[in-house]
């Protein structure tokens, strides 16, 4: 009984996009952080705070534009812990994030013990009236709430942020060699905490898209590893923002296709088919960076290296 | 104003210290959420830190316990601290872990219900193997392709996930487990099960290898010319490719060893405190030895201690649990703390802080 | 704050267990041990939910203490620490505790072990289960009522006999209800990954399902039905998820564990607990059925009643032959009533279901 006819495109896109967009928004922080130079493995832990944030404060004010703000601002308040303990006391990157994702989660389950079954107000989708109902764009691409616009916007301007501005030099500069951009005096130290509050941020948004629209509602852990989906997508796409975006609708519309591939009835190995994303991305990466004339090595120089500024 | 100078030796004197204060540190800082959460900090901390050890009514158990929480982090902390010091990044042991544990039951349940001498040392081997073929695939897609490293291992752990659950429901379930999922029980299959090797004290053959690993890595890295090469390699890649260090060979070296004592780790959680493939098999310890790698500095001794450490705050979190009914999260809050105090306790080791103004550089 | 006040009384429990009672006897000590956080929405918070119930019920007589979040490799330890710290009566409430706590309870004879939804006793580990298979089969006849696209969906975890059954007993009846319904199952090979259930949902709301089934327990899915203003139902699962009502959620599966704990509990105060086997369904009250709901037409009320009646009269066995298995097999006679044996370890579905389930 397979019926393949039976999965329509326009709602596989629709629904690829909203899959994908908590990661992508956390991708984004992560690659701005990663640009300047810090590796912040902590994202799964900001976006679980991110996600009890929002929550709570949506639930509290009935406003999940409140909800949004109070996500990024407690993901980047998270975040701020880890800049205190690497940046000023120089801390071990990978160590000190991975101790930030099980001091977030174990935070987020406290904060969150009053909100279990709790429900907050929907957050609404565009409706442009006719538009809307154009066949596939109006769905696809008019048909979805504002944060899905916001984390393409916010691509678009990490990509220009980078390519025209003069901080974004600035910040990439301080990422490849923080003893010459120190040298050429510009404040390494307050360049990167900066990057990790706005990670910190964005994989707040991200964990909030969770909890108030893909599935309004708090329960403990339930970005069920979507932060280290965000960290191989960085990885993924080379520290570029459009590669991010595409990585993470490539991943997303992997595990949206393989739910739609089942319920249309194709009868394949489950292990399998829940194994594709992760397979798939890897593969492509390989196909990509095979190529090795292209594969100047996007890593920022100094990626997890610690700076001091007097040696 | 406070600066910073970096110090040309670590302080040997601080390195001993300051762990010590960033245990009390946490104990201060977690004793005020304790007590935010309406438990008294006294007793939480001294269920945490001392009952685990010294309590009549839970030590006896509860030390041995110790050894076998501490096992599996030390000996995967171990393998992973080589490619950690050389620049490269397996960040994921846990899947390596996974497939060690497979591969060794897959052996075992092979030859079951046969009982021989040869069959323990046949798994270990398998788990080794095991973990070393899974490492193996991000390696060679570094060395061969240029792929990077952290996100193959990284994804390939939930890829692992996937191979265990299918362990666990099909071709390793066990066939007289009334269809559910799940292996036999290798813990009751003599030939196949990792024992203590003394009775009562934890001592299972995984925290044997685990202290072996700690000792032939502290040989490896203080006597031995590869030891050499891949500190050379870390701090210095340009000066080590001069000095005819192959990059590659680096990478398959460090990852093959991390990935064949992750899957070691899991071989003997299998056979012996997890008992049996199951979906759930894995909980983590891949993870937290990343962590534990780093809270030993990299270095053997470091790791043993900082294994030792984490392995007594889940014992104690969970007394706490039980005799405090502190929930699950404050625990695990705590542990984040724990680790924040210990990450930062560094500075002091490597840095000198001066007070006052700017001397000329 | 409510964990305060349940540190606090936590505490102020902890130091009435110093204190012997007036009477002489000291409360019984009962702890319970989830596999998953006790917020998780689903199985533990239900299994949390039905142990205060119990611990209310008892009040002053029980110190009651809990673990989440406790991964089954590690039980072993966590079953035997509590059995140190004096506990008189252990549940564990996932499947996979059963040979960890086997092990424990070899070693203490004294203190009494309960483990749900497995299939091994001993002298002092009791198991116990849930019909839920019963509750499916009611599901399962308004979800083929209900259809008008005569597609129903099936969310499932893994492919273990409790999902298999409940796949089963609800497609068999689902079938009786409406000749024409065809139903698909998607595998999550998860237990708890609250996006993907709504993902899931979302993908068979699209592809025209409109009735869904879930087998893991959050609210996702009904959320995700809800949100898509669509014509499509589904039904609470391990709670009752009223606030759905009247729809999406037409009725609901409650895990109702509260009877059976106050029962076993008590039986340890009277020195009557005896290592047992149970596996009651809607009869026993174990399996609750949710008030069913006023979206659902007067005569699909009825029928549901009726055959929610003829189940807990015991007129009526959900797996009532002749029923084939999926490849075609005989599996029960005209007539012929599954045996037990065949339910718990059921690994196979029956004839029509068009599932892919490893060997």
């Amino acid at each position: 009984m397979t019926d393949l006819a039976a999965i329509n495109p326009t709602l596989l896109v629709f629904a690829l996009i909203v899959a994908s967009t908590p990661i992508l928004l956390a991708a984004l922080g992560e690659l701005v952080v990663e640009r300047s130079g810090v590796l912040n493995l902590g994202v799964e832990g900001m976006m679980i705070v991110g996600a009890i944030c929002g929550f709570a404060a949506a639930y509290e004010s009935q406003s999940p534009l409140l909800g949004f703000a109070a996500a990024a601002l407690g993901g980047a308040a998270l975040s701020l812990i880890f800049a205190f303990l690497t940046q000023f006391l120089l801390s071990n990157q990978v160590a000190t994030g991975l101790a930030l994702t099980l001091f977030g989660l174990g935070l987020a389950a406290m904060l969150g013990q009053n909100y279990s079954g709790e429900a907050v107000p929907a957050t609404p989708r565009l409706n442009l009236g006719p538009i809307s109902d154009i066949p596939f764009v109006g769905r696809v691409v008019f048909g979805h709430d504002w944060v899905v616009y916001f984390s393409l916007l916010m691509a678009a301007l990490v990509w220009a942020f980078f390519k025209y501005t003069r901080p974004g030099l600035i910040l990439r500069a301080v990422g490849e060699n923080h003893d010459a951009a120190h040298a050429l005096g510009y404040p390494v130290v307050a360049i990167r905490v900066a990057a990790i509050a706005f990670g910190g941020a964005m994989a707040g948004l991200g964990g909030a898209y969770i909890s108030l629209v893909r599935v309004p509602t708090w329960t403990e852990g339930m970005t069920a590893g979507a932060g280290w989906i965000a960290l191989a997508i960085v990885v993924f796409g080379a520290w570029r923002s459009g590669r991010v975006v595409l990585g993470a609708y490539l991943f997303g519309g992997v595990t949206i296709l393989q739910l739609n591939l089942q319920a249309a009835g194709v009868a394949m190995s489950p292990e399998l088919l829940s194994a594709s994303p992760y397979l798939i991305t890897i593969a492509v990466l390989v196909v990509i960076s095979a190529d090795r004339s292209r594969a100047a090595l996007n890593a920022p120089a100094a990626l997890g290296r610690t700076f001091h500024a007097s040696s | 104003m406070i600066r910073l100078e970096r110090r040309s030796e670590p302080n040997r004197l601080f390195a001993g210290i300051t762990p010590v204060l960033a245990v009390v540190a946490t104990m201060i800082a977690g004793g005020a959420m304790f007590a935010a959460l309406g438990a008294d900090p006294f007793v939480t901390i001294r269920t945490i830190f001392w009952d685990p050890l010294f309590s009549e009514q839970f030590a006896s158990y509860s030390r041995p316990q110790l050894l076998v929480k501490a096992g599996p982090l030390i000996l995967i902390a171990i393998g992973l601290s080589l490619g950690f010091r050389a620049g490269v990044w397996n960040i994921g042991a846990e899947g390596q872990y996974i497939m060690g544990a497979i591969a060794g039951a897959a052996v075992a349940l092979a030859a079951y219900p046969l009982e021989a001498v040869w069959i323990f040392p046949a798994m270990i081997l398998a788990g080794a193997i095991g973990g070393w073929a899974w490492a193996m695939i991000p390696a060679i897609l570094r060395t061969r392709f240029n792929t990077n490293e952290i996100l193959v291992s990284l994804l390939l752990v939930y890829v692992a996930e996937q191979v265990l659950a299918s362990a666990s429901t099909s071709w390793l379930r066990n066939p007289e487990g009334a269809g559910f999922p799940g292996s036999r029980n290798l813990a009751q299959y003599p030939s196949a099960a990792n024992n203590e090797i003394i009775a009562g004290t934890g001592m299972h053959w995984g925290v044997a290898a685990a202290f072996i690993a700690v000792i032939a890595a502290y040989v490896l890295l203080s006597r031995h010319i590869l030891g050499f090469n891949i500190r050379l390699a870390g701090q210095a890649p340009r000066a080590a490719r001069f000095a005819g260090v192959s990059p590659n060979r680096l990478v398959l070296i460090c990852f093959g060893a991390s990935g064949a004592l992750a899957g070691l780790a899991g071989l003997y959680e299998v056979a012996g405190p997890a008992r049996q493939i199951s979906i759930d098999f894995n909980v983590g310890y891949g993870f937290t030895a990343i962590i534990v790698a780093f809270l030993g500095r990299l270095h053997p001794v470091g790791i043993l201690f900082a294994g030792l450490l984490m392995g007594l705050t889940y014992i104690g979190g969970e007394l706490a649990q039980i005799m405090l009914g502190l929930p699950a999260a404050a625990i695990q809050s705590f542990q984040g703390m724990l680790l924040f105090f210990l990450l930062a306790g560094d500075v002091f080791t490597n840095f000198r802080v001066r007070f006052g103004g700017r001397v000329a550089a | 704050m409510k964990l305060k006040s349940m540190i606090a009384g936590a505490m102020i429990a902890a130091v009435a267990g110093f204190s012997a009672y007036a009477d002489g006897h000291e409360p019984t000590k009962v702890a319970f041990v989830y596999v998953g956080p006790k917020d998780d929405g689903g199985w533990s918070q239900q299994h949390h939910a039905m142990a205060t119930e119990m611990a209310e019920h008892f009040g002053d007589a029980v110190e009651f203490s809990y673990l989440d979040a406790v991964p089954e490799a590690e039980s072993e330890r966590v079953f035997t620490q509590l059995a140190l710290a004096g506990n008189d009566i252990i549940f564990g409430t996932s499947f996979g505790y059963m040979d960890p706590m086997l092990a424990a309870a070899a070693r203490f004879p004294d203190v009494k072990f309960e483990h749900a939804t497995g299939y091994k006793t001993s002298d002092n580990m009791s198991n116990y289960g849930a019909r839920f298979y019963e509750g499916r089969a009611i599901m399962g006849h308004i979800a083929g009522r209900m259809t008008e696209t005569n597609k129903i969906g099936y969310i499932a975890s893994f492919p273990v006999p409790e999902v298999l059954r409940g796949m089963s007993s609800a497609y068999v009846h689902a079938k009786k209800a409406n000749p024409d319904v065809e139903m698909t199952v998607v595998w999550l090979n998860t237990w708890f990954d609250p996006p993907k259930e709504a993902d899931a949902t979302q993908a068979m709301i699209d592809q025209g399902i409109d009735v869904v089934l879930a087998h893991t327990d959050s609210i996702a899915p009904l959320q995700t039905i809800q949100a898509s203003g669509q014509r499509v139902f589904g039904f609470g699962q391990a709670a009752d998820m009223i606030q759905f009502a009247p729809a999406p959620r037409l009725s609901s599966i409650i895990d109702n564990w509260a009877p059976y704990y106050i029962a076993r509990v008590q039986a340890v105060k009277d020195g009557t607990w005896e290592s047992a086997a149970t596996w009651h369904g809607i009869e026993e009250e174990m399996v609750g059925i949710g008030a069913f709901s006023e979206a659902l037409p007067e005569d699909v009320r009825a029928e549901a009643q009726a055959l929610m009646e003829s189940i807990v009269s015991g007129e009526y066995h959900p797996f009532t032959g002749p029923l084939n298995k999926q490849d075609g097999s005989a599996w029960l006679a005209d007539g012929e009533v599954a045996n037990v044996g065949d339910l718990l370890g059921m690994g196979f579905v029956v004839e029509g279901l068009d599932v892919e389930i490893p060997n």
